[in-house]
Order: C-alpha cells, then structure tokens, then sequence
C-alpha cells in the first residue's frame, strides 16, 4: 500500500495517521511544557528571596494560574493523548485509531485553545489570576475581562479531550487484533481505557462549569451569588467533581507506563497483572465519590467531612496493591538499570511520597492545618510531576526507539535522569517543611522564617528546569540520529509494538496478528 | 485519497478539521470579544466557517457510506462513539441538575440557617425564610410566578412522549424497507420537535412579560432558564439531525440492514425526550 499523503507542513494540519497524530500531541505537550516551566521559573525566581523583586503581585499570581493550567490541559494532558495514540494501535494489533479524521480534529483544537489560554496575559486588565481551580467568586464578580476568553479556551479544550476519549475507547473496544481478550491487554491499554472513561464522564462537567461561570459573569445568573440563593461554595463541588477524577486522568496512564518498562528490565511478567486492572477500576470507581476532600476547610456538615475523609483514604489500598505489585515485579528479577528502568524506578518511590502526604491530606482534621499551604504544593508536585512527568519522561526513552529507529544516547539520559532526580527532590522536598511551618501557596512574597527553604527550593527549581531544556537537546539529537535500534530494542520487551520494525512503518498491521 | 486497509475504512488526509478549528476559534473568541461590547462579526464569520465545515465533513461521510466503504466493524466504531458521545451529553446535564438539587436542599435550607448555620442566617441574611421557589435573601430580581406545570408543560411532554413513538414507528418502516413510513414518521417526528420548541419560546415570552420569571431571577430563574434552555438546544439540534435524516430518506440514501445515521438521531432524540422528562419532574412539577 503506498502512502500516498501530502508532504511538508500540510502532512502535519491535514493527516489522519495516529502515528503522525502522536507525534504531533507530543511535541505540543512539549512545547507547552517549556512554557509552563518558564513560568516556574518567574515563580521561584520571585520566591527565591523574601520581598518583591522581579514581578508585581498580580502578575505572580497570573503566572501561578498559568503554570498550573498550561502543565494539567496542555502538557501531561496532551502526553498522554499522543502515547495513547502512538502505542495503542500497535499494541493491540489495529492498523489505525477507529476514527482518524476526528482523531486529526481533537489534536488540531488544541493549538487554537493554548492560544487563547496564553493571549490573555497581555489582555488589557492581565490575564487571570484566580489560581488553576478559578473559583467563584474570585473568577466571577472580581476577575479580569480575559476570562471569558479563557473560558473559550476551556470549553475547546474539554471538546478536544472528550472528542480524543471517545476515540480511544472506540479503538480499544473495537479494533483489537483477533485473540486479544481484555484481560491480554498491556496494562497500558487498560489504563487508558479507564482513562477515556473518566474523560467523557468529567469533562462536561468542568464545561458546565465554566458555563455558569460564563453565564454569572455576563448574562445575570445566580448559580454563585448568595444573595440570590446560589453559593460560591456550589462552584467548588461541581469544580472538583471534574477535578479529583481529573488527577487520576492525569496518573492512570503514568501507571501503565510504568506497569509496561517495569517488566522488562526485571525480565519478569508483571507481578498480579488481574489485580492492577481491578485496582485501576477502582481508583476509577473511587475518584468519583471523594471530591471534597479538596474543600475540608469551607464549612461541610460534620457527616460530611466525615464521609469524604473515609472514602479518601480509601484509595490508599487500591493505589497500595499497585505499588506492592511494581515492586514484586523486580524482586528476584533480572534488573538492568536502563535510562527507562531509572525513571521508572524514580517514580514508584517518589510517588508514593506524593501518595503518602496525600493520605496526610485526606486526614479531616490535620487538613485543617494542611489547607492552602506549600505543603499541598509539594504532595502534588510529588503525584504530577515525579508521577505523571517522569512516567512522560520514561516512555519517552522506553519507546523513542521504536518511534525513531534510534537508540538515544545512553550516558546523555543518564545524565539527564540523576540532574532531574536530584535536583527535583531539591526543589518540592523542602516546601514539605515550608507547608507544614505555615507558609501559604500563591503568594509572591512572605515571611523571614521562610526564606532559607525558599531559597533552596528555588536552587532546585533552577536546575531542574535547566535539565528539561537538556532534555530538548537529547530529544533532538535521538530523532537526528544515533545508533540503529532493533526491532525487539529491549531484551527482555514483549508486546505487539516490539514485533514490527524500528522505526515503525507509517502503517502497521494493516492486517491483523494472530494473538496466541 | 482513501485506502481500506483490512476491510476497515481509514479515510485520507482530511482538511476539514483544520477548518473546523479555524471556525471554532472565531466563533468562542469572537463572542467573547462581542460579550465585551466590541464587533460581533468574527463570531458571524465563525459559525459561517462551522456550518461550511459540518455541511463538508458529514457531506464526505454521507458520500463515504452510499459507496459502501462502511463495513460492521466500522459501522460499530460509529455505534460506540455516538454512544458515548450522548454519555458526556448527560454528564454535561448532570452539572446542572446538581445545581438545582444542591440550591434545593443544601444552599437555599443553609441560607435559612438549616443545620449549623443558624449564625449565616442571623448575622448576614436576617429574617430569610427558605422556601422553594426562591430568588434567594435579596430577590434578585423581585417577586416572580413558576410556570404551571400542567398547562403548556403536559402539553410539551405529551409532544416528546408522541415524537418518540412516530420516530421508532419510522425506524420500523425503515426495517421493513416501507419508504413512505419511514418518511411520513420522520416528517411526523420532525413537526412534533418543531411544535415543541415553538411552544417553549411561547412559553418564555409568557414567563418573562406575564410571571416576572427571567433568567435572573435569582437561583430558581437561573436554574430555570439554563436548564429548559440547555434542553430547547438540544432539541433544535435534535430536529436538525432528523431532518437531515429525512431529507436523505426523500433521497432513497440507507437500507433495511446499514442505516447507522438514522439510528444515531434517533437515540438521540430519545435523550432529549428522558432529558425532558427531568426537567418535567424536578423543574415543572415540584416547582
């Protein structure tokens, strides 16, 4: 079959190949995850002494929003789109996603929408600066012109994530290659298809949110005014009832990654394949019904509070069973520590840190003194970016050569892993002891006693965003060149992806495998 | 352009997406634009770019499917998504419905100082009494009348309950390759759909001139408006995929065995109609 497709940039606007489409998706991810990342820097750069030294207040807190926006939708959002896209075909044998043009229009979206997002900063009255969860009222009656513009964007950003969702399960249920029964599916095409499940499930609702926040802010509606029976605190639960499940998005797909390289440096199938599906399900099950633990502090019936404290911890035993799991997968295995294995190895220790302040978290009362502080920032820095980023980060050394038919340089990625390891422990470990000291997020300026640990974090924050700009370079150089990857690439690697040549044809299975 | 690979149809390299997304763009940013008081006309240009966009992507669909290229496997792909594509439909409502059940019985009882906030009602909104309907302790709005469910309300249910029968009654004509069934329960189907959104806006120009009820009447208008209008939307969009649908049956386009648009809009429709049957309930009747 010849690829008869049109070359040059409108290869790239007008295709409808996942491989391309995935490719696509990462680069974007890429490139807003530079820019999100600048704006950490202008946060720690702020931070990095007590007193106001670069950027006035409002524009901190706008470059706070940004950050968290541009790093949830634009970066890992899109990372994992564009790994569910290049892998899952080939993982289950389907010579393409099952509706490849939608598939071009949930990625081409996406662009627009960061546009949008971005050019509100330099909208006359600044860009919002609510902080990324924009609560009511502060995103109603008090916030900026712009917003509405930055509801736009959120409103396409959601179709484009429910519009990829539905493409997803569509492939996964419908397009696997003959003998593969779902309890044979990689455990990354699993997480996925939870995954597309809590997308459809929650992204309307965040998109009736932002409607009511639309409609409240210009056309007279009640849905956050008190005075007219609504309730600021109603744009909270319907906030983090996409949010809390919204986390999970972000992570559920980080675990098939790590439940896909795990395996093969330790030469071992993964340990309990059945029970991390039936964990993955029921993190799934669970993210629905424990959204206010995010709002503790906003004055919840005592039953209530109660409630949402038990089921919260709750998530500890399924989320346990995985990381008991990883573990049993490399005990008495055959371990090589591969650029992949590291990051992977990374991210199961450093997660379950996340994990462990987020059952500090969940504790009613002791979130009473948690609440809104740097120690809420570090728990989920330690989920999302020694999570979901560093999972991002490994599949992208586990599968680049697959992706380019070329090895990445082994000592370049090892360098990268122990600066982004060390330095990013550097930078979130210490807001551990600034949140629990009392020190509150969003905030350009604080007080004396905070400074030394400031000042160390910001170090930290330095150095790892000048490990991110190497990565760019390692990147670059992997698809420019290198040494010839082989079709299998890993030993001890299984899996449909490693039966086709490095680097994959732009079709593949165009008839299906026979899975034994 | 196209290949098909294994039976399964991979359509070519497309350039309506990207005209969708140009189109998208103009018309969010150009109402928000508008919204501040500018010119309204990219959000014009915008939904021009959209409706060229969807008469040029499903007319390449439409066309795609006469020339068969639609095997079951693909023909399932389409089922599932629109399948799941009416599920987001429903959590999209789900937000707006749990906003009217929480105004009901958590922030409207707390603002009276129900539970533990007997100092909310004492010390900031003294001397409010909660009581469903309300515009809240400050009558936004001022005072107002519900709509009476069983005058227009029953009748409109009565119009969605009948379209869901002459819809399935034409789906069975379609079965039985009966074109003028088919095309009588569609045309049916189409006129009820139009009859009922008529009625509506009848029924808003009542609630705003007659009943002082308007979409800022505190949170019960609110709840109102947004979500009998969400649903009215719904419905028009309804309508439109079954006219489509009717005008392609006057056409001789599906079979008695490969008739996935038909079906589509169908179930459709019958979201709009449980939808409707929500808002009959919570909205109209325990008003």
């Amino acid at each position: 079959m010849s690829d008869h497709h049109p070359t040059g940039i409108m290869r790239w606007i007008k295709t409808t190949n996942h491989k391309d489409i995935g490719t696509l998706y990462l680069w974007f991810a890429f490139i807003m995850f530079l820019i999100g990342g600048s704006f950490a820097m202008v946060i720690r750069a702020e931070l990095l002494k007590p007193g106001m030294q670069i950027v006035d207040p409002l524009f901190f807190n706008s470059m706070t929003t940004m950050h968290g926006l541009i790093m949830v939708f634009g970066a890992v959002m899109p990372a994992m789109t564009g790994l569910a896209n290049w892998l899952i075909p080939m993982m289950i044998g389907a010579p393409d996603m099952a509706l490849p043009r939608m598939n071009n229009w949930s990625f081409w979206i996406l662009p627009f929408a960061a546009v949008m997002l971005v050019s509100t900063l330099f909208m006359e009255g600044g860009g919002p600066a609510f902080g990324w969860t924009f609560y009511a009222p502060l995103s109603t009656t008090f916030a900026p012109k712009s917003t509405d513009f930055f509801i736009f964007a959120i409103h396409m950003l959601g179709l484009s994530s429910i519009m990829g969702a539905i493409n997803i399960i569509a492939t996964i249920l419908n397009m696997r290659a003959p003998g593969m029964t779902l309890m044979k599916m990689p455990m990354f095409v699993w997480t996925w298809l939870i995954t597309a499940f809590l997308l459809i499930a929650v992204m309307p609702v965040l998109a009736g949110a932002v409607t009511m926040m639309l409609t409240d802010r210009n056309f007279g509606t009640n849905f956050f005014n008190a005075a007219g029976g609504g309730d600021p605190i109603l744009f909270q639960h319907v906030f983090w009832f996409f949010g809390h499940p919204e986390v999970y998005i972000m992570i559920l797909p980080a675990f098939g990654v790590v439940s896909m390289i795990i395996p093969t440096f330790s030469r071992k199938p993964l340990f309990g394949y059945a029970s991390m599906v039936y964990a993955t399900a029921a993190i799934a099950f669970l993210s629905f019904i424990v959204w206010a633990h995010h709002m503790f502090t906003v004055g919840m019936p005592v039953a209530g509070e109660l409630y949402f404290m038990y089921a919260t911890v709750m998530i500890a035993v399924p989320t346990a069973v995985k990381v008991f799991n990883w573990t049993a997968t490399m005990w008495r295995g055959s371990l090589t520590f591969e650029t992949p294995m590291l990051w992977a190895i990374a991210f199961v220790f450093l997660f379950t840190i996340g994990g462990f302040t987020g059952v500090m978290l969940g504790v009613g009362p002791a979130d009473f003194q948690y609440q809104d502080t740097y120690f809420v920032v570090a728990h989920f820095h330690y989920v999302l970016v020694t999570g979901a980023v560093f999972a991002i980060i490994a599949a992208f050394y586990y599968w680049v050569p697959k992706w380019t038919g070329h090895m990445y340089n082994e000592k370049l990625g090892k360098t990268h892993f122990w600066l982004s390891a060390i330095s990013v422990n550097v930078l979130f470990f210490p807001q551990h002891f600034l949140g629990l000291a009392g020190m509150p997020r969003r905030i350009p300026d604080y007080a004396l006693q905070f400074a030394d640990w400031n000042f160390v974090s910001s170090i930290g924050g330095f150095v790892f965003g000048a490990s991110q700009v190497f990565f760019l370079f390692i990147v670059i150089k992997t698809i420019r060149g290198g040494e010839k990857a082989t079709d299998q690439v890993w030993e001890g690697a299984e899996g449909l992806e490693w039966t086709i040549p490095s680097p994959a044809p732009y079709h593949t299975f165009e008839t299906a495998p026979e899975i034994k | 352009m196209s290949q098909a690979q294994g039976g399964y149809y991979l359509p070519g390299p497309s350039h309506w997406p990207i005209i969708g997304s140009i189109g998208l763009a103009f018309l969010l940013g150009g109402f928000a634009h508008f919204l501040h008081g500018e010119s309204d006309i990219y959000m014009f240009i915008g939904a021009a770019i959209m409706m060229i966009m969807f008469f040029g992507w499903f007319g390449t669909v439409i066309r795609e499917s006469q020339s068969g290229k639609f095997n079951d496997q693909v023909d399932m792909s389409f089922r599932m998504s629109m399948v799941w594509f009416i599920f987001s439909e429903v959590m999209f409502f789900a937000a707006f419905f749990g906003a009217l059940f929480y105004a009901r019985e958590l922030s409207i009882p707390w603002l009276g100082g129900a539970g533990n906030n007997a100092m909310t009602n004492e010390l900031l909104w003294k001397g409010f009494e909660a009581t469903w309907p309300s515009n809240g302790p400050k009558h936004v709005g001022g005072a107002f009348k519900t709509v009476d469910a069983w005058g227009i309300p029953a009748w409109n249910t009565l119009i969605l309950l009948t379209s869901g029968l002459t819809v399935t009654w034409a789906h069975w004509g379609l079965k039985k390759n009966n074109r003028s069934q088919l095309i009588l329960g569609l045309f049916l189907t189409v006129a009820l759909g139009a009859t009922f959104v008529g009625l509506q806006i009848h029924e808003y120009g009542h609630a705003y001139e007659h009943l002082n009820l308007k979409l800022t009447s505190g949170i019960y208008g609110t709840t109102f408006f947004m979500l009998t209008g969400f649903h009215g939307l719904h419905v028009t969009i309804g309508a439109i995929m079954l006219l489509v649908m009717l005008i392609r049956s006057m056409k001789g386009h599906f079979t008695a065995k490969h008739h996935f648009a038909f079906e589509a809009a169908a179930w459709y429709w019958h979201f709009v109609d449980v939808v409707w049957l929500g808002l009959f309930i919570f909205v109209y009747w325990l008003a």
